[in-house]
């Protein structure tokens, strides 16, 4: 159902200002989440979902749908956002995130919010849970894809190494992994905490194709989906270099911002710079 | 001497069965199918089977991305690498979910035998029953196996079915009822009952039996399904014979007793003997000797019974 209008780059890039701003909003609103890693997320996510994915938010369950799955859960204010904004649900939802009650739970739940495929939060396990759908969508000879976003804090689950395998031994070519490779994670730098490096290499070696792209080029993203969709016989990832905080001068680069809220005033100068 | 049955290769030949009529039952296994049985499936339909290496967490995400899909997942290893290795990955994924995905461990409790502790199982019950929405099943014997099978079939939800490594004797008729949540009374008798599920529900019994010589009558109960427990039989047969055993090859924390218990102290406090293992791991052993080392075996339920009985308030 590709009725969906796709936009060109510009447009790519001003709705990613919109998303951006929805996220501060509804963070600082929330008072508690993580902005920073919603932050860095925004411009892949965006390309996906305006430009990529088949889907149709009035009918959040189609089958023939492309499957999306946000494994660095804590990232999902940026995915509400662009839900809300696609139409998914009201807009309204948005300033409800993380309250009693609310569709917009801390941390994607199937249950409540349309538009989220699998419940989770719980770093490591949503490529396993792609790699199912992928599984399934071979066995009933369907042609949907499965896309799921991972942070590079993240890969040092090692469940991650145990779908990658199976993936490749599967030959899952209807799935797509995309790394949201921003160098932090809580506790400090990655490459301070549990060095990943080299992160093309490893995934090579488990048998995966490797797209190397500027995570918030639209651009490059754009491009980096459309190859991944020609590739036979392997899965894909995407990895993208990304910068945690994207868009808001202050957060930008700062391990603090990974899950801090904005205050009252720091979110006005986050707003204004994203005019 | 009835026919004495291993419950994993009915479980196997009832996947075979059902697989044959319903398409969307899919297979996973950790490298351990020719012990767990599903092996039988994957020759038959190796296009929905999966071995997924000795990988668990993995193998319990990617069901869950099948059963998204509309699959009927079956995912079996031994009871220890699902329900202790990937038990975050059935509560945040599965469960949390609520997610139709079947896990069916086998090797669970000591009478797995040679192989020791790491491989015996024996706190599943209390891990599987602390998840909200999870049903835990454990079947006493092959024909109970099949019907546990068809249940989660037609069953929509998360589940755990519970099962051995050695042969047991057949018990259960092919025409009793089967009805998850609902127990089944085997023997009736209002001196005491026993409250059993798995491999100690045989023993009961015999326990039932071997007391009946000495005049002493108790019911045997054998709760299939220890989650959702059958709240009402239990409170019903604590009011008819105000005394209370159970009998599981399992840790006292956690499993049937307590959760027997906890329905008794809320509902009809009555006095309760536990037959179950006290706090400590297996060890490698025929699994006989295995029994009669943790008291799991008929004589040491007949002396719970006894206790119990003692304990009556007068």
């Amino acid at each position: 159902m590709k009725n969906l209008q796709l936009l060109n780059t510009k447009a790519l890039e001003e709705r990613s200002k919109i998303i951006r701003r929805y996220i501060i909003k509804m963070l600082t609103k929330a008072g508690s989440g993580h902005t920073g890693s919603s932050l860095s997320a925004v411009d892949l996510l965006v390309t996906l979902f305006y430009n990529k994915l088949r889907h149709n938010p009035q009918l959040p369950k189609w089958n023939e749908r492309d499957r999306f799955i946000l494994s660095k859960g804590h990232a999902c204010p940026a995915l509400y956002a662009i839900l809300a904004d696609m139409g998914y649900f009201d807009i309204d939802k948005l300033d409800t995130l993380r309250q009693f009650g609310s569709i917009l739970q801390g941390l994607p739940c199937m249950k409540t919010t349309p538009g989220i495929e699998i419940s989770g939060g719980s770093l490591g396990q949503g490529l396993s849970v792609g790699l199912g759908i992928a599984l399934a969508a071979k066995l009933d000879k369907k042609d949907y894809r499965t896309y799921v976003m991972l942070g590079d804090g993240e890969i040092a689950e090692g469940q991650i190494w145990e779908a990658a395998m199976a993936a490749s031994h599967y030959k899952m070519d209807n799935l797509c992994a995309v790394l949201d490779h921003n160098g932090l994670q809580i506790d400090g730098f990655v490459h301070e905490i549990m060095s990943s490096h080299p992160i093309p290499d490893k995934w090579r070696s488990f048998g995966w194709y490797v797209i190397e792209i500027d995570g918030h080029n639209h651009a490059s993203i754009l491009s980096g989906f459309d190859e991944a969709e020609k590739i036979r016989g392997q899965p894909t990832i995407l990895v993208a270099k990304t910068v945690k905080g994207k868009g808001v001068s202050f957060m930008e680069n700062q391990v603090d911002w990974h899950g801090k809220t904005p205050s009252k005033e720091e979110s006005e100068r986050a707003l204004s710079e994203l005019k | 001497m009835n026919e004495t049955v291993a419950t994993r290769q009915t479980y196997g030949d009832t996947l075979v069965e059902l697989g044959e009529k319903i398409k969307e039952i899919v297979v996973l296994d950790a490298d351990l199918s020719k012990s767990t049985m599903t092996v039988k499936f994957s020759k038959r339909y190796p296009e929905r089977f999966f071995n997924m290496g000795i990988a668990e967490a993995n193998m319990i995400n990617t069901a869950a991305g099948l059963a998204t899909c509309g699959k009927i997942p079956f995912v079996s290893s031994f009871s220890i690498f699902t329900t202790g290795r990937a038990w975050e990955q059935i509560r945040n994924t599965i469960c949390y979910s609520a997610l139709n995905v079947k896990i069916v461990a086998t090797h669970s409790g000591i009478s797995v035998g040679s192989d020791g502790a790491s491989h015996q199982c024996i706190e599943d019950l209390a891990l599987m029953r602390a998840i909200p929405g999870m049903t835990v099943v454990e079947p006493c014997d092959a024909v109970e196996t099949r019907k546990s099978i068809l249940a989660a079939v037609d069953y929509k939800g998360p589940m755990y079915i519970r099962l051995g490594r050695v042969a047991v004797p057949t018990i259960t008729q092919k025409e009793d009822p089967y009805t998850l949540g609902k127990a089944n009374v085997l023997r009736t008798g209002n001196d005491a009952a026993i409250v059993a599920c798995g491999a100690l529900v045989a023993n009961s019994l015999i326990a039932a039996d071997t007391l009946l010589m000495e005049g002493i009558r108790v019911a045997v109960i054998n709760m299939h399904t220890v989650k959702p427990i059958d709240q009402e039989l239990v409170v019903s047969v604590a009011k008819q014979t105000h005394a209370l055993v159970t009998a599981e090859q399992h840790v006292l924390d956690g499993g049937l007793g307590s959760a027997v218990a906890s329905v008794i102290t809320r509902a009809y406090p009555v006095p309760i003997e536990m037959i179950g293992i006290d706090n400590r791991f297996g060890q490698s052993g025929d699994p006989d000797i295995l029994f009669r080392e943790y008291h799991l075996m008929p004589e040491d339920i007949v002396l719970a019974v006894k206790r119990v009985i003692g304990r009556k308030r007068k």
